[in-house]
């Protein structure tokens, strides 16, 4: 199954996905076509939290129209759905099945981390808030607000659209490893700090 | 206080005085609607997938989990259900998927800057927290607040309750397959959030309300915002009643489903439209006003069955008449300041700053230390969309709360979940679910 | 600017006279009475709540609006409390409301942290199952013949008492760290 005439190397695309292909003149074309249809119809599940559900809800609705970029669909199973918006703040008794959808969720998938409380927590530095959900999903957008106005989220949403598009996140998931956990490292020292968060 | 006694010395109207059955919400065992069971007993009764089937009626029972993640639960509620079929036998609410520690945050938090903290709480009626928040904190101040501050508080938590009403009217129609309704709702409640940010700069979480006044003055023409939305939102509630209220699909899924009877709503703590759906009439703004409620006229909404169906008709009517007060609301405001000129409890205005020592360090001392309340407790209660919205805050002399506990009318109005909902279908706990309107920031706090 | 006014306390054989502005109901039970702000306070001991929940109730309070309890080991010494009123770790407060009349009374019992228990209101008012819960989920008051004496906002595997003086908000501290700017 190697080798396809003009298209070439196909072993990859089994494990790879749209990366395992030969990238020739002509799986340029098909690429690119995939890549815009994904940014074109990119479903969001429903995840809405907290307040911010409300924006998102908003968002939607008739006044910012999220069905001119084809999401007006907000698919409540995560296997039909493309697109996690985090909207709200994660809890400790939440982050669990916050993992557990991501996880029902088919590649390819992205996370838009939606408000301050799930990108970082928020105002909410305290026991019973995850601080951000890059914590426990990975994230690729993240759109500060409390809440985001839905020109904001729009905004966010674009920038996802234009990153899925020329190629951007499918290719950084892979780096990643689509994994969760952060590192972060004080200027001076040599060595990696994980975060400790606060024991149970 | 003589006038409110008559008033409310009946609440079920005159000549009623049957509040209906309530043995049910004081059973404890297995007849109760309520399933007291922990998760390892759960998944204990559960059995095994591949036990053999028997005749055993109680074998047919199952345990069925909807939520946290459900399109129809209003957020992150997780209930679990015993069905014989499709009809729901007992059920349990689960909560706390959305607990934020915001009574703990509020000890770590100032007084000013409480209100950015519980207005989070109940996020689609935010300046009723505020409110609650902050009559409890000018009550341990012994603070008098200026009449046009408390007229602005009045007209901003009326047309919040006409979008927290909208936001529900969107939402029940959708549940109940609708769709086109949560559209409707939605577009209305972007006109009420255009002024809201016009006023307070924000469409959502105000932190507008703060103690001693509000936190800026109305902008000029205002009133004419006010007018359009008076003139806009009256003939779309008749496109609504046209569309749903007389619909023979809406009113078969919505009348006579989730019925509650006045005691056992008196005995479960609920209030606010649950309350008022089964005919009792009480209402905070007539019986026991606050800010300037008495100096305006509107009526009180009751239904007569306890359903669901009430709980819709009561919250549509609930919007004419907050549009009726925000109408006179119009003609009466006064003029005046809109917060109070106790220099430790207000800011200066930022000009006065560069002119004068003592501003700058009133200034300097409310943002950073903040101001000193002292010691003592008070309970302060507003009617919120959902029910009787309380701040009980106990304070020791210090810049901080020493405990902030919020009454959320949603938190109490969730236990009558249970009796809801059983015996009905679990297409009928959907509806009943979006009828009781929980709003689950203020459910987890 | 006017603190609480620590006054009116009933002797513990409950005459049934009350001082200026209390209601007769509530005092008669002889149980020493405050006023906080306008509003009526009772402190029954914790062996007369039930007791004097239930006075309350067949008095015409026919509501318990709220439940909740309160951590005084932080605080620096409460002044409202009457005379003959021991100051304990907890307090559990329980609002009452008579929609007859229209009255507020506020119990407010001292709880002792050896022994923090309380009777549950739950056959008086089915009402309090839920905020009692989440008292002894977020405080640590337990509260004897409660149906479902089980954790309600924390996980239920959880341990400790968040709302407690002695435990730590849970603060992480935030990390800044030298980002190189893309623009």
């Amino acid at each position: 199954m190697a080798r396809l005439p003009l298209i070439g190397d196909v072993s990859h695309v089994m494990s790879d996905g749209l990366e395992g292909l030969d990238h020739n003149f002509l799986t340029a074309r098909v690429e690119d076509l995939v890549k815009w249809s994904r940014a074109r119809s990119c479903w969001p599940a429903t995840f809405g939290l907290a307040c911010c559900a409300l924006e998102m809800m908003a968002t939607g609705a008739a006044h910012y129209d999220l069905a001119r970029y084809g999401m007006e669909v907000f698919r409540a199973s995560p296997r039909q759905a493309d697109l996690m918006i985090v909207a709200g703040r994660v809890s400790q008794k939440m982050a669990p099945i916050l993992r557990q959808i991501y996880d029902q969720m088919m590649e390819p998938k992205w996370v838009i981390s939606m408000g301050v409380c799930a990108s970082t927590g928020g105002m909410f530095n305290n026991y019973a808030i995850v601080q951000g959900v890059d914590q426990v999903v990975p994230v690729d957008v993240y759109a500060p607000g409390c809440p985001p106005g839905p020109e904001t989220l729009m905004h966010a949403i674009l920038t996802l659209h234009d990153g899925i598009q020329n190629g951007e996140l499918t290719r950084r998931r892979t780096a990643s490893n689509g994994g969760a956990g952060i590192h972060l490292q004080a200027p001076d020292a040599p060595d990696e700090q994980p975060v400790e968060l606060g024991t149970r | 206080m003589s006038d409110v006694a008559e008033q409310v010395t009946n609440p079920m109207g005159p000549g009623r005085t049957d509040l209906g059955p309530s043995e049910r919400v004081y059973r404890r065992d297995e007849t109760s609607p309520v399933l007291r069971l922990s998760e390892a007993e759960a998944a204990v009764l559960g059995g095994s997938p591949d036990d053999p089937p028997t005749d055993d009626v109680a074998d047919q029972r199952m345990i069925l989990n909807m939520g946290p993640s459900h399109p129809s639960t209003h957020g992150v509620l997780r209930l679990m259900l015993e069905m014989e079929g499709e009809a729901i036998l007992r059920s349990k609410p689960v909560i706390g998927y959305l607990h934020t520690g915001m009574e703990k945050t509020a000890e770590d938090l100032t007084y000013l800057q409480g209100p950015t903290n519980v207005t989070r709480m109940d996020y689609a009626a935010p300046l009723f927290s505020e409110l609650a928040f902050s009559l409890a904190v000018e009550q341990l101040l012994g603070l008098e607040v200026p009449t046009r501050a408390t007229w602005i508080r009045m007209l901003m938590c009326e047309l919040n309750r006409v979008s927290s009403h909208l936001l529900f009217q969107a939402t029940n129609g959708m549940d109940l397959g609708a769709v086109s309704m949560m559209i409707y709702g939605w577009r209305e409640r972007e006109e009420v959030l255009r002024f809201f940010e016009k006023v307070t700069g924000l469409r959502m979480n105000h932190n507008y309300i703060r103690p001693g006044g509000v936190a800026a003055d109305l902008p000029d023409g205002w009133q004419a915002d006010v007018r359009r939305l008076l003139e806009l939102i009256p003939p779309r509630l008749d496109e609504y009643d046209t569309l749903l209220t007389g619909q023979p699909i809406f009113r078969g899924r919505l009348q006579g489903v989730g019925i509650i009877t006045p005691a056992e709503a008196l005995a479960l703590s609920a209030t606010g439209p649950i309350l008022r759906s089964t005919g009792y009439a009480w209402d905070l703004r007539r019986d026991q006003p606050y800010l300037a409620y008495d100096e305006v006229e509107f009526d009180v909404i009751v239904g007569t069955h306890g359903d669901s169906f009430d709980r819709y008709a009561i919250r549509q009517n609930e919007i004419r008449e907050s549009l009726r007060i925000v109408e006179q609301i119009l003609d009466l405001m006064p003029a005046g300041d809109y917060r109070v000129q106790d220099k430790k409890v207000t800011p200066p205005p930022r000009a006065r700053i560069d002119e004068s020592m003592e501003a700058l360090i009133h200034h300097f001392k409310i943002f950073t230390e903040g101001f000193h309340v002292p010691q003592g407790e008070t309970y302060a209660a507003v009617e919120s969309p959902r029910g009787e919205l309380g701040c009980y805050l106990v304070s020791d002399g210090g810049p901080k709360p020493y405990r902030m506990h919020i009454r959320g009318p949603s938190f109490v109005n969730l236990q009558t979940l249970p009796h809801l909902m059983e015996g009905g279908l679990i297409a009928d706990g959907v509806a009943v679910i979006s009828s009781v309107d929980p709003i689950m920031g203020e459910v987890d706090r | 600017m006017t603190g609480p006014e620590a006054g009116g306390v009933d002797p513990e054989a409950g005459a049934p006279d009350d001082t200026a502005g209390e209601p007769v109901g509530p005092s008669a039970w002889g149980v020493p009475v405050t006023e906080s702000f306008g509003q009526v306070v009772l402190h029954p001991p914790v062996d007369r709540w039930l007791e004097t929940v239930a006075a309350c109730r067949d008095d015409g309070y026919v509501m318990a609006i709220d439940l909740t309890a309160v951590d005084y080991s932080a605080h620096p010494g409460r002044t409202d409390l009457p005379e003959g009123v021991q100051p304990e770790r907890f307090e559990v407060v329980a609002s009452l409301l008579s929609h007859a009349t229209g009255d507020r009374v506020r119990l407010r019992t001292q709880v002792p942290e050896s022994d923090p228990v309380v009777p549950s209101l739950f056959d008086l008012y089915p009402g309090t199952e839920a905020m009692e819960r989440e008292a002894w989920d977020l405080l640590g008051v337990s509260f004897s013949g409660h149906p479902d004496h089980t954790r309600i906002l924390m996980p239920e595997d959880w341990e400790g008492h968040p709302l407690r003086r002695d435990v730590a908000i849970g603060r992480i501290p935030v990390q800044f760290r030298d980002a190189p700017s893309t623009r």
